[in-house]
């Protein structure tokens, strides 16, 4: 377990977060190299279904990151986001599935140093909370579910 | 239910609907659904305890609408799914005459939508009694616990979709599952497919469901799918002190935002 | 073969089944924690129920699969590699228990899967099947086995036929190869017969297939289609449960460069089992769809199969969330 690097997927917004990670970069912050960057027009545009199929394809932990609410570039992209987020989370969390992998966040693109901080935060719980196995054993399964049929 | 059958017969021999649906009792004793359309036949509409399907989903349907305007037998459950379905603009207020039935089985005299919302805002709108116990002892469980609770049960699970079609607020004439570019949701049914079928039909009922509980006594291998969409209701008015089904504008809570949306875990 | 008749006692009969437990999948029905009944491979004997009416879903599960894989392949830079299915390694299966309209729904499946071309899959898994079933002592008002041509105790797609005596004990009727050779293996637990009579319910007759069969020849644009389906939600679930419904899917599924070509259970009732890609849909209207699924299951499948779509098992109509209660449509049919 001691060698366990976590995989992380983040879901970016496009002009706050995506930007504010490029910041971090060109100020030479050092951070934990196991995120997955996926860049998003906006946090509205991220559907829950998404964070479920990274899970899915080998992912132990998620990142979601967006404009600071009043400072949607789409002006209330990040509003709808919110609200699904809470649901969704609500829904995860009644299921069963593992929500402590996921971090919600608002980074501007001002804030170099907090995508840092975000970043390492969530790859140190989650190297801590471990590979999420329940789910790619629910997966596997399900492949197996199919073979014994053959 | 005299009071009933009267004003139903009433209403087809004026013509001011051509159609009423509401329940019957088939040659089994079965309660089902029944769309009578010819005024002597207004005498097999029953009402007891027994009918508990919600009727809203036929509202949608085009060869009942075809049939000309519509008056249907309405308990609070319905009520709600109509005003749902006006608020999304599925369904036009002047094409339905709303028979309302109490909750202790009475006529009510419904006249517009007005009275409707009225009548709605009166009564309790949380999840039925019924299901509140198993909500509540599921929620007590481990995050583990739940997590093999909810596999258990999505494993019977067969795709059939039963919940999808007894649901009013399942309207879409084409559905996301039935898109395969891309396939979101796997066809096939196995465990974690299934998972994330009734995931994504919970997350799409969010804030639109009232709590009628047909997801779940139509799913013909017994899943308690109606427990996910019931617990989205809870948490929709925990979080956003609002139910579904109340208004006639568009209001439902992801459609809609307020700046000051409360929440506790976004960093 | 002629059929032999043999006693095989009660204690006799757990033996049987742990011997062929051990050494085959057999698939046997046992009653659920939420106290449905359902089929599962191997359960302990004492799991396995012996007074179940109907299991929730049917049995076709062992020749048809509800998701069965039929080829894997691979893609590379320019050609994709294809990886059949060997059906070779489809294991045998011993039914268990299962009750003689699901037993008699296999020929029907046959006759829809090996029509004019086999299927392969299907094929092989009939093949390795073998059918120990059992007579019904108990009915409730949703059999109607009788009005399909069936009875509680047909021995029609059995291999072996197990009926209850009064005393606990079953009667064991032969009746093919199969089944005799499953005799064969453990000869010392079957007995000769006594005079015992068994145990099967009797179920009424609500109707005569053949006079609706002729009666729907004529019934295509009968208003009663659209009269008794307007409450029909076109949920599937009659399909999906049923022993003889047969119609499927075939999607791809891919990850990266690899993937699967796999098949699975589809309903008629769906709104677009017939969407054309051109948008034209035939059959777009629910009584349309309700007409499809009686026409076939009584009129098409007589005239072009010679086999009836349906044995009277009542899954469907008990599993209907708005009382399509099909021996009651079909009642009313024979008097059209």
């Amino acid at each position: 377990m001691s060698d366990f690097e976590p995989k992380v997927v983040a879901f970016v917004c496009n002009w706050c977060t995506y930007a504010g990670a490029d910041l971090t970069g060109t100020s030479r912050i050092k951070y934990a190299s196991n995120v997955k960057i996926i860049r998003f027009p906006c946090t509205g545009r991220i559907d829950f279904m998404l964070l479920l199929k990274a899970f899915a394809n080998g992912a132990d932990g998620i990142i979601v990151s967006g404009c600071h609410p009043n400072d949607c570039h789409y002006t209330s992209g990040n509003f709808h986001a919110k609200r699904r987020w809470i649901m969704f989370k609500e829904l995860m969390d009644f299921m069963g599935v593992d929500m402590n992998r996921v971090t919600f966040s608002w980074v501007s693109a001002a804030e170099g140093v907090k995508w840092a901080d975000v970043v390492n935060t969530t790859v140190t719980r989650i190297r801590e909370l471990g590979p999420y196995v329940s789910y790619k054993e629910l997966v596997n399964k399900s492949v197996e579910e199919e073979v014994k049929n053959d | 239910m005299t009071s009933l059958i009267a004003r139903a017969k009433e209403l087809l021999e004026n013509k001011t609907v051509q159609v009423v649906i509401g329940y019957e009792a088939g040659p089994t004793g079965v309660v089902r659904p029944a769309f009578i359309t010819d005024p002597a036949k207004a005498e097999s509409l029953i009402y007891d305890e027994r009918c508990v399907q919600n009727l809203a989903v036929y509202l949608t349907k085009r060869e009942v609408k075809n049939i000309g305007k519509m008056a249907i037998v309405a308990t609070l459950p319905v009520m709600r799914s109509i005003m749902m379905l006006i608020s999304e603009q599925q369904l036009f207020a002047d094409n339905i005459v709303v028979l309302g039935i109490s909750d202790d089985g009475k006529l009510l005299d419904i006249a517009d939508n007005k009275v409707m919302q009225g009548y709605i805002e009166k009564s309790d709108l949380s999840n039925p009694a019924k299901y509140k116990g198993l909500l509540a002892e599921l929620n007590k469980l481990s995050p583990e616990e739940k997590f093999l609770y909810w596999q258990k049960e999505l494993s019977k699970c067969i795709k059939c979709y039963a919940c999808r079609q007894a649901c009013p607020m399942c309207y879409c004439t084409r559905c996301t599952v039935e898109v395969n570019q891309p396939q979101w949701i796997p066809v096939k049914a196995n465990t974690h497919g299934n998972m994330e079928w009734h995931i994504l039909r919970a997350m799409h009922l969010a804030g639109r469901c009232i709590s009628c509980g047909e997801c779940g006594r139509a799913c013909p291998v017994g899943i308690p799918c109606h427990l996910l969409t019931m617990q989205l209701t809870d948490q929709v008015y925990n979080y956003f002190k609002v139910y579904a089904g109340t208004s006639e504008k568009m209001s439902s809570v992801l459609s809609t935002y307020e700046p000051n949306d409360k929440e506790s875990f976004i960093i | 073969m002629e059929t032999i008749r043999k006693l095989i006692r009660k204690q006799s009969l757990e033996k049987l089944y742990n011997n062929l437990s051990t050494t085959r999948k057999v698939y046997a029905p046992v009653i659920a924690s939420d106290k449905q009944v359902e089929y599962k491979y191997n359960p302990a004997f004492t799991d396995v129920t012996f007074d179940h009416i109907r299991s929730t879903l049917s049995v076709k599960n062992v020749v048809f699969p509800k998701v069965e894989n039929l080829f894997y392949y691979t893609n590379k830079q320019t050609e994709s590699t294809i990886t059949d299915i060997d059906l070779n390694k489809i294991q045998e299966v011993v039914l268990w228990g299962a009750h003689p309209c699901d037993n008699a729904a296999f020929d029907t499946l046959r006759s829809i899967f090996c029509w004019d071309i086999t299927d392969e899959f299907f094929a092989k898994r009939l093949e390795k099947l073998v059918v120990i079933g059992l007579s019904c002592h108990l009915s409730d008002e949703y059999c109607f086995c009788t009005s399909v041509g069936l009875a509680p105790n047909s021995t029609k797609g059995s291999d072996i036929l197990l009926s209850r005596l009064k005393n606990g004990d079953y009667h064991a009727d032969i009746l093919t190869e199969k089944g005799n050779a499953i005799v064969s293996a453990s000869p010392e637990l079957f007995e000769s017969v006594t005079n015992e009579e068994a145990e099967i319910t009797s179920v009424k007759q609500k109707f005569n297939h053949e006079q609706v069969t002729a009666k729907l020849s004529g019934a295509f644009e009968n208003p009663f289609w659209v009269a008794n389906s307007l409450r029909c939600i076109g949920c599937g679930a009659c399909a999906y449960v049923c022993p003889t419904c047969a119609c499927f899917d075939i999607q791809d599924e891919a990850r990266g460069k690899e993937g699967k070509r796999y098949r699975s259970w589809d309903s008629c009732g769906f709104g677009l089992f017939t969407l054309h890609t051109s948008g034209h849909n035939p059959r777009n209207v629910q009584s349309q769809r309700w007409r499809q699924r009686i026409m076939h299951k009584f009129s098409y499948m007589p005239e072009r199969n010679n086999s009836l779509g349906c044995v009277g098992c009542g899954r469907c109509s008990s599993g209907c969330p708005v009382d399509m209660n099909i021996a009651e449509q079909l009642e009313a049919l024979q008097n059209i």
